[in-house]
């Protein structure tokens, strides 16, 4: 392993974070919910209607939140890479696989670490594990 | 007041995600290639967000109820199954073959990209065909509903 040091960016990866565990906190004492984007999503595609308010207000926070930024420092870098056929495969996988294994980066990653939650350690290990494999696949055994 | 807060939390998501620069999925990859040259920044999102978190949850777990005196609705700990991981183990591959989760797609579609579209429309059918599934379930030939079984 070698590490990437010109791309290793640790204050903004701290101050981000730390951002992301304020909107955590928020979500949380004031709502009482775990800000998972999987469940938050995922909640409304299911009954009751009447808890939809919150989730859709949440989803369109987090949309309006790169056009603000690009209003005050300029539109943000988002490299995506990846061709359609693999992101469709990945959208899938990500959909189905969060919604089994009941939270993704978010709520098992960042709100169920946090509470130090066993299932979340376990998801979150399982997760990283599969995604460090699968981009060693892709990157340097796929020969095609 | 559910609402509105909700929508700051939202907000204030996103831009810790563009900040961060997790909302990039070149950079999530750059994180997931411990193979090849390793950019650890998204351990450092992890680690800022969950040292705020945690104070946040000891904070929670101390009240009976939010600021807007409704209720804690924090999952249950326990339960680790074969759902669980096998689950999370999708997920990790979805995650390690385009570099989005959840949360960044999100982003990436409110920032106007075409990809994040795809990708965000595939991730809801796959959550579409778990709610099919687990309807499916739950109402099947198995369930205590048809069976006269109790619990």
């Amino acid at each position: 392993m070698t590490i990437d040091w010109a791309s290793f960016t640790p204050w903004p990866a701290l101050l981000g974070g730390a951002i992301i565990g304020v909107a955590a906190a928020i979500l949380l004492l004031v709502n009482g919910r775990i800000a998972g984007i999987s469940g938050i999503v995922g909640g409304l595609l299911r009954p009751p209607r009447s808890d939809f308010g919150w989730r859709v207000a949440f989803v369109v926070g987090l949309a309006l939140a790169p056009i603000a930024f690009a209003m005050m420092r300029g539109p943000p870098a988002i490299v995506i890479d990846a061709g359609y056929p693999a992101l469709i495969a990945a959208g899938l996988l990500v959909g189905v696989g969060a919604r089994y294994g009941a939270g993704c980066t978010s709520g098992h990653g960042v709100c169920g670490l946090s509470r130090l939650s066993p299932r979340s350690i376990v998801a979150t290990v399982t997760f990283m594990a599969a995604g460090f494999a699968t981009v060693y696949v892709v990157r340097h055994l796929a020969t095609v | 007041m559910p609402v509105l807060s909700a929508l700051v939390a939202g907000f204030v998501f996103g831009i810790g995600l563009v900040i961060s620069g997790m909302a990039s999925p070149a950079k999530v990859l750059g994180f997931l290639d411990v193979g090849g040259r390793w950019d650890p920044s998204l351990a450092l999102v992890m680690a800022g967000a969950i040292a705020v978190g945690a104070v946040a949850v000891a904070w929670a777990e101390r009240r009976n109820q939010t600021f807007l005196g409704g209720p804690m609705r924090l999952p249950a700990k326990g339960g680790i199954d074969a759902r669980l991981v096998l689950g999370s183990a999708a997920f990790g591959v979805g995650w390690g073959l385009a570099g989005f989760c959840p949360g960044p797609a999100i982003v990436a579609l409110g920032a106007g990209h075409a990809k994040a579209v795809v990708f965000v429309i595939a991730m809801i059918l796959g959550m579409l065909a778990f709610e099919v599934a687990e309807r499916a379930r739950l109402r099947g030939p198995m369930s205590p509903a048809t069976t006269g079984a109790v619990e």
